[in-house]
């Protein structure tokens, strides 16, 4: 029977990889993601999984591990955040290229320098461009389940990628929510057993070569493969969201609307604030203003025509980035929606808040004071730090 | 210990037709190390020489099953597939007795793979790490390393009018390798085939992490006829410029040369230390004697106070 417990972020995400049972995991202390594999080493120390875990003595070989594993066959997890991640990047593009479904907990933080251990998008933004799905998470709910989907999306041989499953540290990654835990069983029946790769590097009878060099004539084509895979899995996400929905009864999307058909005035977030968003909306809406939330929850593949879509009818819109972009131009998120409506017949007004870097405090009123802002949007510049002191 | 006519018949892991330079000692390594397990392979290799010119896609020169994943991290890499394996065996997934081995040059082992190697040895995984190690980053084209011998002549620390080569002593990762306590810890040279078998036999017949590292002439990064890479392993070996030992559990056996050779026979065959032997520079190749006799002797004080020793 399904159960109602208090679980934080990273009590719901090791919960999870129990349950998921992988094969192996190869992980590397780091606050604020620590918990998640400390929790799940009990876990394999009291002999609840059939996990061998591999303690490395970096991200860099907890990745290297990953690849090792998963190339092996094994359903493959890990863990993660800021520097760690960092630590990872050289190999989260070898992964994707060869299609390892490996799926990782990542805890959104700060990335260096100055050194924060708290909670901005830095860390994962940064890693969008090296082929892994990037599944956003508004509340412990979301990261336990969405971590559940991961490794079916990722597993699908039509998908084939590595998939990352993020929470915002601290905010999530702390914080006791009261979260709904699904039973066992029926985790394994919507996961199934065991993973089933279609070529390992165990198959004696079928020595393969892989990581091959890969020169002028070939490496382009592999690389489209990625790109088409990517392009894929966007319908086996929604595919594996229905069906979830059908067994456990929580809907997701690449997006979420909350409110936005009618509203006049929204904000596009990501992770965490879209939960302080939609309390603002609600207050706001008591006072007769029309707004509403566009929330990303798939960040890659990028839902470029479903974000077009929703906000083809809103006026104005704020885009909301935990994350500079260093282009001088605001956020990641805000380049990329305004890439997302170039070919709309009706782009919203648009403006970008970049906020809440190092852990800064988000709250209602500055939220309150976005939607304000789009009253009157042409006054606005384009790009605007929310919260920072001048 | 196998013989020859039983290895001529076991199956060839690594085929021909690979785009190793002619004379390389990388193959010759590995052929003869893969040979020796009775147990069917999995290679996991570094970045480097060996990977680029055998795994050339669309072809391959493995016939057995072979990953690469990057420059400095075979051993962790191969780790992760050392955990998946027991992971499945452990469950009834897998049932076959396999061997793991990662090969790595000397650049993706002593330097930017040396965290990993370390790492992975520690942990205590059962696979066999060896090292090809000829010096110096030979696939980028001769660039200096921790493993490059002092005097030797590269493109990053290059003989001039001021400078002669590398300035500084090799670092000893096998005796680094000896003090992370693992089972079982290896030199060798390519030119003597017996030797390494034997070795590899030993490490694949050890449970946990084993690691051997096999000095490799490289035509290229040492200049020399590509008919002389036994010859100059059998050198190397006869001058100890590089000893051949093994250290089993703690426990030291240092192959001994019948006349110890003068360390210059060996440095005089190579391109890389031809400067040593310009005129003013007598002192640099005494150094270099001297520093080999003092490795030397240490090594054979190491022999004599672990000599009963219960391995």
């Amino acid at each position: 029977m399904a159960k109602f417990v208090a679980k934080t972020g990273n009590e719901a995400m090791a919960e999870a990889m129990r349950q998921i049972n992988p094969d192996v995991v190869a992980a590397y202390p780091i606050t604020p993601a620590t918990e998640v594999v400390m929790i799940f080493a009990k876990y394999v120390a009291d002999g609840l999984v059939n996990t061998e875990y591999v303690p490395v003595e970096s991200e860099h070989s907890a990745m290297s591990a990953c690849v090792g594993a998963s190339a092996a066959g094994g359903r493959v997890m890990t863990g993660t955040s800021s520097q760690g991640l960092v630590y990872m990047y050289e190999i989260l593009p070898i992964a994707s290229a060869l299609r390892l479904p490996i799926v990782m907990c990542e805890v959104n933080r700060a990335i260096s320098g100055p050194i924060n251990i708290h909670c901005d998008h830095s860390d994962t933004m940064a890693a969008r461009d090296f082929g892994w799905i990037q599944i956003f998470s508004e509340n412990s709910q979301e990261a336990y389940d969405s971590l559940i989907q991961a490794v079916r999306i990722a597993e699908n041989h039509d998908v084939l990628l590595p998939t990352m499953v993020t929470t915002d540290g601290f905010i999530i990654s702390h914080c006791l929510d009261k979260i709904e835990v699904l039973d066992d069983k029926d985790i394994t029946a919507f996961i199934g057993k065991d993973r089933k790769p279609n070529n390992s590097l165990l198959d004696l009878d079928k020595p393969t070569t892989l990581g091959s060099i890969d020169l002028q004539d070939y490496y382009f084509e592999h690389r489209v493969q990625v790109a088409e895979a990517i392009k894929n899995s966007k319908k086996t996400i929604i595919e594996v969201a229905n069906e979830f929905a059908k067994k456990f009864g929580r809907q997701y999307g690449l997006i979420e609307e909350y409110k936005l058909a009618d509203a006049d005035y929204a904000i596009v977030a990501l992770g965490s604030t879209c939960g302080t968003a939609k309390v603002v909306i609600d207050e706001l809406r008591a006072k007769g203003i029309k707004a509403g939330l566009l929330k990303i929850r798939v960040y890659r593949p990028f839902p470029a025509e479903e974000i077009a879509q929703a906000l083809s009818k809103i006026k104005n819109v704020a885009v909301l980035d935990r994350a500079d972009g260093w282009a001088g131009q605001g956020g990641p998120a805000y380049a990329e929606i305004k890439a997302a409506l170039y070919k709309s017949k009706t782009p919203p007004k648009m403006i970008n808040f970049v906020y809440g870097l190092g852990g800064r405090e988000i709250d209602k009123d500055q939220l309150a004071h976005v939607y304000d802002c789009l009253k009157n949007i042409e006054q606005q510049p384009d790009v605007q730090y929310l919260g920072v002191r001048e | 210990m196998v013989t020859l006519k039983e290895l001529s018949t076991r199956p060839e892991p690594l085929t021909g037709g690979h785009r190793m330079c002619p004379g390389c000692g990388a193959p010759i390594i590995v052929r003869q190390v893969l040979l020796a397990a009775k147990d069917p392979v999995v290679v996991v290799s570094a970045t480097g020489c060996l990977e680029v010119s055998t795994t050339i896609f669309p072809f391959t020169a493995w016939k057995v099953p072979f990953l690469h994943n990057a420059f400095e991290n075979s051993a962790a890499t191969a780790s992760g597939v050392e955990a998946a394996y027991h992971s499945l065996k452990r469950q009834g997934r897998f049932d076959k007795n396999i061997q793991i081995v990662a090969f790595g040059g000397d650049g993706g082992t002593y330097d930017i793979g040396f965290q990993s190697l370390s790492g992975a040895m520690e942990r205590g995984h059962d696979l066999l790490y060896v090292c090809y190690n000829n010096e110096a980053y030979m696939n980028t084209g001769v660039q200096r390393s921790g493993a490059t011998p002092k005097g030797a002549t590269t493109t990053t620390a290059p003989a001039g009018k001021v400078s002669q080569g590398k300035l500084q002593w090799r670092k000893d990762l096998t005796e680094i390798m000896v003090a992370h306590e693992l089972p079982y810890v290896a030199q060798a040279t390519t030119g003597n085939w017996a030797d390494l078998t034997k070795k590899a036999e030993k490490a694949f017949a050890t449970r946990g992490p084993k690691f051997i590292n096999v000095l490799q002439p490289c035509r290229l990064g040492w200049g020399y006829r590509p008919e002389d890479t036994a010859v100059l392993g059998r050198l190397a070996f006869e001058t100890c410029f590089w000893p051949i030992y093994e250290v089993e559990n703690g426990v030291y056996k240092v192959t001994k040369p019948r006349d110890k050779k003068p360390v210059a026979e060996f440095l005089k065959t190579q391109e890389r230390f031809r400067h040593l032997f310009k005129p003013g520079n007598e002192q640099l190749l005494a150094d270099i004697q001297q520093g080999v006799d003092a490795h030397w002797a240490k090594l054979l004080a190491k022999e004599a106070m672990t000599a009963g020793v219960k391995k």
